[in-house]
């Protein structure tokens, strides 16, 4: 028996299923982010030229990955849900973009402390610190265009164009280090080569990762049951299952 | 050709008309993008004539003076093919070294030395422990005493 994909793009089925995962994710992301920063402070050694000023780099490359992977995501469920006029994927979207928001934000406030004792300054107008900040605009500009048409089918229509439009900066971000001349460094890591870290620097970065991973699929899903419940209101399953539950009956 | 398929034709297109478009304009404003000239661009006068710009290599090893007020510092900075000196006064920052990258924004005098008015430090992406940097460091040393000597038995047996 083949499985029915289809079924998933229903609001009614996910709504249950993401509430069942959100704790699991939850766990996993406290728990490798425990780990992580564990390796970070107090396992991985010193760096040879930064001291130990490095160490936010445990907080700073994967908030950095994060917020440019998220909006490669969210620029996809616009895309689905042009293409399928599926509603969900235009609530997957919307439920991504202020976790997206705040990824971005933290990878360029993590990148002003840092930049102030590795290279002497808060900010420059380098081609990576830019694109990044372009991007914070971008995910920014679709909350607020979203937020400020009235019908919801037209608002996910025009928000999603911005994004699409926007994912060109995201292969700029990335390879802006290797485009142009930019007081950012290269990448230390690339599906190319050998990284360029010791090991236990390397464990800890890539286990922060994967918690910011974790947790900013438990955020979205959360946030996407909000969304369904809140353009679902009118619907039958949400009146006849979500209602009494909200007001105190039994489940 | 059903309806989903025109929208994801559309999408598609439309997305690789923009990345077209995106690939222009960037192409077009390089020069602009680029944060820094290299010494060799500017011993070849690609870097901008009469403002302010800025200049990043490696500072010379060897290269550094303090001068006798003890906040005016001077030092060469260098792309291994050409080298550019640099006068600068004020705070260094803490990974500016020797042998090390930099990138120093200030305007080129008559005089083909470049008055720095502010110093960054450019680290690299290599994050190890002192002791893998040290390691490394002698490995280094000992590759290039083992050409010098290769070198030298090389000329002795030509001469």
């Amino acid at each position: 028996m083949a499985l029915n994909i289809w079924r998933f793009a229903s609001p009614q089925v996910i709504y249950p299923i993401a509430g069942r995962m959100i704790p699991g994710f939850m766990l996993a992301a406290a728990v490798l982010a425990l780990a992580g920063l564990y390796i970070g402070f107090f396992v991985a050694p010193t760096d040879f030229q930064q001291g130990e000023s490095y160490r936010i780099i445990f907080i700073h490359v994967p908030a950095a990955w994060m917020s440019m992977l998220i909006y490669v995501v969210m620029a996809f469920w616009c895309a689905i849900g042009m293409i399928m006029r599926t509603r969900l994927s235009f609530m997957m979207a919307l439920a991504l973009a202020p976790t997206g928001a705040l990824m971005t934000f933290i990878a360029l406030w993590t990148g002003a402390l840092w930049g102030k004792p590795a290279w002497g300054t808060w900010w420059v107008w380098d081609a990576r610190l830019t694109s990044e900040l372009i991007l914070l605009f971008l995910y920014i500009g679709f909350l607020s265009l979203h937020a400020a048409i009235d019908d919801v089918r037209r608002a996910d229509r025009a928000a999603g164009l911005l994004a699409l439009v926007g994912v060109i900066n995201v292969p700029i971000i990335y390879f802006s280090v290797q485009w142009w001349n930019t007081l950012h460094q290269g990448a230390s890591v690339s599906l190319t080569r050998a990284p360029s870290m010791a090991s236990t620097m390397l464990a800890g970065m890539l286990i922060m990762v994967l918690s910011a991973w974790m947790y900013s699929i438990a955020a979205s899903l959360m946030r996407l049951r909000i969304i369904i419940l809140e353009r679902e209101a009118d619907a039958d399953w949400v009146q006849e299952q979500i209602v009494p539950i909200a007001q105190g009956a039994k489940p | 050709m059903k309806p989903r398929h025109k929208r994801l034709a559309l999408i598609v297109a439309g997305l690789a008309a923009l990345g077209g478009a995106a690939a222009f304009v960037l192409n077009a404003f390089q020069s602009n993008l680029v944060f820094f000239y290299s010494p060799s661009q500017v011993v070849a006068h690609e870097a901008p004539q009469g403002k302010p710009f800025r200049i990043g290599g490696l500072v010379q090893a060897g290269s550094l003076q303090r001068e006798s007020d003890g906040v005016t510092i001077r030092f060469a900075v260098t792309d291994t093919a050409s080298t550019i000196p640099v006068a600068y006064t004020g705070i260094l920052p803490d990974l500016f070294k020797e042998g090390k990258g930099v990138v120093a924004q200030g305007h080129l005098d008559a005089d083909g030395v470049f008055r720095a008015k502010e110093v960054l430090a450019k680290h690299d992406e290599n994050y190890m422990p002192p002791e893998a940097a040290e390691a490394v460091e002698r490995a280094h040393k000992a590759m290039q005493e083992s050409q010098k000597t290769l070198l030298e038995t090389d000329t002795g047996t030509g001469g």
